[in-house]
């Protein structure tokens, strides 16, 4: 079986160690993986910006990037969900379905496709999920408030087996944190608004390290946490899941 | 006004927006407990979806059959292509009555026709019944949300308006007070309203009846003591039968604002003696949203308000933001239909989180189709040259992993290497309150090449 590890463009250029956190990881879990060179980006930020049709290029070339492999695996919701639900703009060629069929964000691919949720890790810290929207009510990898649904969460699943590690419990478990790609420019004061209220909630609940499986949100978080020199890390669920403390 | 501009002047007072978001998210949260205790309530919105669905296909049948039928139980039919023609069809009808004085409940349709304005320039007192809306009625504001139309306002603003135009007194904003003297004000103009005007929550084909959905008792106040009542209706407010209530009534109110179910639920099918009853139908651009394959489904909306409630960025942004008769996240795909390029910038408004898609009791995919008119938008609006160029040129660089790889580059190098000044800037939106990433000295791109090569 072999996996395509998939490096969304921002992690790659911004957040290496989240790449590597991805790659041990999955490594450690015994996969046989391949980082195909020359990826680009999945597309996002021009489909929500309303220039899908400008993403093609870079489209094609994800499926291009990823056809031989059984699995493509990568550590953002928001990219995957982008793969499996929009690239409906290209021609469905046997490829493109095999790809977006293919395509798993990282914790959904431990939990349903390994079948593993102790991975061995030890983080002795409180830590606060912060659910990203694309993943959770996209990808489905938890039961939404919204929803009347039985309760469950591939994360919380994930972040529980971790020897030390406290996940403290939200006052709201899945709000938007704001950032939605370009909307966190265009729409500057609301997302700012939205992300301050996400990190007084991880506040508020005794939060000493924000996590998720999108590091887009996380990355909203942290510029603002960083600008308001507030008491709290962000670190991706890979690091945390890739850790020995 | 963008939705942008209009969100940062109400983000100017914190504090407000904390109380807006509050208020509303505690409304959601009663609609979660609400929902919560209805067994099944992800299969009654199933149910209902499929209705609708089934309505839309068929409306033009259920339509005709609605006219025959309530024309059998003596209620008059009126056809309205669009809001001019409601809001002649309204003012003839009042004046074959010489009607004067009109008490209306809440209708965001005749919001939408604007025809308050209309029949006041025509000598008309159009009084609006719903407390939340009479006093953004007498604030000379529109409803910022559809079913809390005043939320917007706190009670000591109320406070300060009753005062200027009931007359009350001082009273730190006690809504007990304030609600009796209300009350009050508004019995007086029920004992005199020549003519009752309401909205339709839901009509229904198999027996030409509708039903007005209130929780003041307002809309059977007014239709009750006046000798005429004029219900107006979208076209898409049609169910095919009777017994369908059983599921639209329990998704409604518990949608809402939590509650089981509306305190009124008033059955209209035919006049009192000696009164009459007419209802106008509009279509006023529907059947075109009918046509647009992709936005179809947001006709299945029944005006419940649990988007704008979720909405996190509603909550932030507060209803008046969005100028629209609808705000929120239905408003921002019904909207563009009517007007595009007032509107254009409702479907960016949204960060796509889909909650909103989540809590609608008709199943609408909202969040999808904001995103499709996303494209739309950007095909057939003037887009601002910055927000063009970039996003087109990314698209270039994005599909040649070279081109990539030197842009990556060089942006990191800036990042990197520039003083602060250059980088956090009036042209940086995202550096006004947030810090930029910090700049690692290796990409993974490299650090995965080093790692192959060394084995």
């Amino acid at each position: 079986m072999k996996v395509g590890l998939f490096i969304p463009c921002y992690i790659n250029q911004l957040y290496p160690q989240v790449a590597i956190a991805t790659l041990e990881l999955l490594e450690k879990l015994g996969q046989d993986v391949y980082y195909p060179e020359g990826q680009t980006c999945c597309g996002q930020p021009l489909g929500n910006s309303g220039y899908e049709e400008n993403s093609k290029g870079a489209c094609q070339i994800f499926v291009e990037n990823f056809k031989e492999y059984d699995y493509i695996v990568g550590p953002s919701g928001s990219c995957i969900y982008h793969v499996k639900h929009h690239f409906d703009i290209l021609e469905q060629t046997p490829e493109v379905i095999k790809v977006r069929d293919n395509a798993y964000e990282l914790c959904e691919f431990i939990v349903k496709v390994l079948g593993k949720i102790n991975l061995g890790a030890s983080f002795p810290y409180k830590v606060g999920l912060h659910k990203s929207c694309h993943g959770l009510r996209g990808l489905k990898l938890g039961s939404c408030s919204e929803k009347m649904d039985a309760y469950y969460s591939i994360e919380e699943n994930l972040l529980n087996q971790v020897i030390g590690l406290k996940l403290m419990i939200l006052s709201r478990k899945d709000e938007c944190c704001g950032f939605g790609g370009t909307f966190s420019v265009f729409e500057e004061a609301i997302s700012v608004k939205m992300g301050k209220d996400r990190i007084k909630d991880h506040i508020d609940s005794h939060v000493e390290v924000i996590t998720g499986a999108d590091h887009s949100c996380l990355m909203h978080l942290e510029g603002l946490i960083n600008r308001n020199k507030q008491p709290l890390k962000v670190m991706h669920i890979a690091e945390i899941l890739n850790s020995c403390i | 006004m963008s939705h942008s501009k209009k969100a940062e002047i109400f983000n100017k007072n914190e504090a407000k927006v904390n109380w807006h978001d509050k208020a509303l998210w505690y409304v959601r949260e009663k609609r979660d407990l609400s929902a919560h205790k209805v067994q099944g309530w992800e299969y009654l919105r199933e149910l209902a979806s499929g209705i609708k669905a089934n309505v839309l296909s068929n409306l033009d049948e259920y339509l005709i059959q609605f006219e025959k039928n309530a024309q059998k139980n003596g209620i008059k039919v009126h056809w309205a292509s669009n809001a001019e023609e409601h809001n002649i069809i309204v003012n003839n009808i009042l004046a074959e009555h010489n009607a004067k004085k009109v008490v209306k409940s809440k209708s965001m349709l005749t919001e939408e026709c604007h025809l308050n304005p209309y029949l006041e320039s025509k000598g008309i007192e159009v009084i609006d019944t719903d407390l939340g809306e009479r006093i953004v009625q007498l604030a000379k504001e529109s409803p910022s949300h559809i079913v809390l139309p005043a939320i917007h306002k706190t009670k000591e603003e109320v406070d300060i308006l009753f005062q200027e135009y009931l007359g009350t007194k001082p009273n730190f904003g006690n809504p007990e007070y304030l609600t009796h003297e209300a009350r009050k004000h508004l019995r007086d103009k029920f004992l005199k309203a020549d003519a009752a005007i309401t909205g339709v929550n839901f009509a229904i084909a198999d027996t030409g009846g509708f039903v007005v959905c209130t929780n003041e008792g307002n809309a059977d106040m007014g239709a009750h003591l006046a000798k005429v009542h004029i219900a107006c209706m979208g076209i898409e407010k049609i169910i095919p039968k009777e017994k369908h209530l059983g599921i639209f009534l329990r998704l409604l109110a518990r949608s809402a604002t939590g509650q089981p179910i509306t305190t009124y639920s008033s059955h209209f099918n035919k006049p009192a003696t000696g009164k009459e009853m007419h209802i106008v139908i509009v279509d006023n651009g529907r059947t075109e949203q009918l046509s647009r394959e992709d936005f179809r489904a947001s006709l299945h909306c029944i005006r419940c308000g649990a988007c704008m409630n979720t909405c996190p960025i509603y909550r932030r942004s507060g209803g008046h933001s969005y100028d629209a008769t609808i705000p929120g996240p239905i408003g921002s795909i019904l909207s563009p239909g009517m007007d595009m390029k007032k509107h254009s910038s409702l479907p960016f408004a949204s960060t796509l989180c889909g909650s909103c898609s989540n809590v609608c009791p008709v199943k609408i995919n909202i969040h999808k189709q904001l995103y499709k008119w996303r494209q739309v938008i950007v095909k057939q609006q003037k887009q601002p040259l910055l927000k063009n160029s970039i996003l087109k040129i990314a698209g270039v660089v994005l599909s040649k992993p070279r081109l990539y790889s030197l842009s990556g580059k060089s942006a990191r190098f800036i990042l990197k290497k520039a003083p602060k000044f250059m980088i956090y800037n009036r042209l940086n939106t995202w550096g006004k309150a947030r810090d930029l990433p910090e700049v690692k000295n290796e990409i993974f791109d490299e650090w995965y090449k080093k790692r192959t090569k060394n084995g």
